[in-house]
């Protein structure tokens, strides 16, 4: 589905966020994309759809080359690209159906979206997504009416109404709390699942990460130094992603007592570290 | 370094030493320029014509007390056009502030030479007072409501117009990143990124430059450009004091009403 060639990004700051990444996400897999801040990973997503300009490299969707493409092409193909974005970037003082519509922007003309006269389809499946992500009596309210879980619904029903074939997914649960994390990356993995979407994740919080994603990719520095199974995250291979950290005593502290108040199963990265000890 | 250290305890002070020294010396040479200033004003004074400035207010305000209540009858045609004249002229003003403060603003702009020309007209706009505009178009259109009307939507536009581009380029840049992401094209980012987030700011300095317009479409008529000013004008020029105190309480009540009006609608907005 994504695929990723050499991929690189300077900043005319010089600064370089991207050192020559090659990924591959297939149909209907959900990669969540860790490592420190500043290591490029919120780059890398928005390089996928262009709001971030490469400076060299190559990304195919499917067999588009979207690095090649011109605005007007560009425009058609992040249609197919939904987006998800850690402060929910809604549009504060439209409704949660203006937004969800919004998704369909690269679908109707300037006059249609104007007078806010979308396709009697359009607005049957806006509908049946704000059921499906639980916001049905939200449909007139303004986007600023709503809790931050309630937002990153909107979110996620704007993304998904432009029917995309992938999902980039920047930092969506880094403004709430646990309880609303975990629901909001059970939804996302449930959708992805459920349309076969290709899904990239950028997320801080492994543990939350390992709950729910089967392969982890781990960025440090513009360059990837991990790509393997939510298993697989040692602490000797946090190190490498993160830099040194007592992995094993803070995190076992923290897996328990979470693992107790809010799951029964306990959490990966404390079996992991028990096992690696 | 305003940390120093006194019997191995650190002392902290807002200022070092050094800055102390020269903020005391702003304040001296504040004050010496402020006693400079009003000698010259001083010397350049008739105090005996400021001696007896209360006696001369007092006979002012008898020759306009009463005021000639008869004549409201005349003012009412006046007082309607100057509403009008700020009302139309704000409208004018800001149809064509709000594209213009689009190709102002740094973040909206369609090319950079575009921007410097729609900022050369927001200057020049501000830079001419109403009364100026006014004074050019009544030689131009002739007197009467129109070059009133021109003349403030001529100020208006770079007042409006100023405000909005700074409130444009003040838009929270997610919303925005949000709806690109979707395969919008630029008008369609326009409408539903930029314009939710700029227009209660816009809404909110029409109203009150609406408001400014009331006040200065009141003394338009003094060059000839229609409203109540006409007949201030004409009412000094014949020294009939009592009809210039009706138009002062008529216009003291509109200005009233304006800013109460404007004050309400902007709470209402924000």
């Amino acid at each position: 589905m994504l695929r990723i060639e050499k991929l690189v990004k300077q900043y005319p700051t010089g600064d370089r966020a991207l050192r020559g990444v090659d990924l591959m996400v297939p149909e209907g897999e959900v990669v969540a994309l860790i490592g420190p801040s500043g290591a490029g990973k919120s780059t890398l997503i928005r390089c996928v759809n262009r709001l971030v300009e490469p400076t060299s490299g190559k990304i195919w969707l499917r067999d588009t080359e979207i690095t090649a493409l011109s605005a007007r092409r560009l425009r058609q193909v992040r249609r197919r690209i939904g987006m998800i974005f850690q402060e929910y970037a809604l549009v504060e003082r439209l409704t949660v159906m203006e937004n969800v519509l919004s998704g369909r922007l690269g679908y109707v003309n300037f006059w249609q979206s104007w007078f806010r006269r979308f396709p009697q389809h359009d607005v049957d499946q806006a509908f049946a997504l704000l059921e499906r992500v639980g916001l049905s009596d939200f449909v007139d309210k303004r986007a600023d009416e709503l809790s931050g879980g309630q937002r990153q619904r909107v979110g996620i029903a704007r993304a998904l109404i432009q029917s995309p074939d992938m999902l980039l997914v920047d930092e969506p649960t880094a403004s709430l709390d646990p309880k609303t994390s975990r629901q909001i990356m059970r939804l996302i993995t449930e959708l992805a699942r459920e349309r076969g979407l290709a899904v990239i994740i950028n997320i801080h919080d492994v543990p939350l990460a390992q709950l729910f994603v089967k392969r982890i990719v781990g960025l440090r520095a513009g360059e990837i130094v991990y790509d393997g199974p939510p298993e697989g995250l040692t602490p000797e291979r946090l190190t490498d992603i993160y830099g040194e950290e007592d992995w094993g005593a803070g995190q076992a502290v923290a897996g328990a007592d979470s693992a107790q108040e809010m799951d029964p199963e306990p959490s990966p990265i404390f079996a992991a570290s028990t096992s690696n000890a | 370094m305003p940390v120093t250290v006194v019997n191995n305890t650190k002392v902290w002070q807002r200022y070092d030493t050094a800055t102390r020294m020269k903020i005391w010396l702003g304040w001296i040479i504040g004050t010496a320029i402020t006693l400079l200033c009003w000698q010259l004003i001083s010397n350049n004074t008739r105090w005996e014509f400021v001696a007896d400035a209360s006696q001369q207010l007092s006979a002012f305000l008898q020759r306009m007390f009463p005021p000639d209540w008869a004549y409201a009858e005349q003012l009412w045609k006046p007082l309607w056009d100057t509403i009008t004249i700020a009302t139309l002229g704000t409208l004018l003003a800001m149809s064509i502030a709000l594209p213009l403060s689009f190709v102002a603003a740094r973040n909206t702009t369609p090319h950079p030479i575009l921007r410097y020309v729609a900022l050369l007209i927001i200057v020049i706009s501000r830079s001419v007072n109403s009364l100026i505009w006014a004074l050019i178009l009544v030689a131009i259109t002739g007197p009467g409501v129109l070059a009133g009307i021109l003349a403030i939507a001529l100020r208006s536009i770079g007042f409006i117009g100023k405000l909005a581009y700074e409130s444009i380029e003040e838009t929270s840049y997610e919303p925005i990143e949000a709806i690109t992401a979707t395969g919008a094209n630029r008008l369609q980012v326009l409408d539903y990124a930029y314009l939710p987030q700029v227009l209660p700011s816009f809404a909110g300095i029409s109203i009150f430059r609406w408001d400014i317009n009331i006040r200065e479409a009141t003394v338009l008529g003094l060059v000839g450009a229609g409203g109540i000013g006409l007949n201030l004008n004409a009412s000094v020029d014949l020294l009939r004091w009592d009809r210039v105190g009706m138009i002062f309480i008529l216009i003291f009540a509109l200005v009233l009403i304006s800013e109460t009006l404007s004050a309400r609608v902007r709470k209402a907005i924000i």
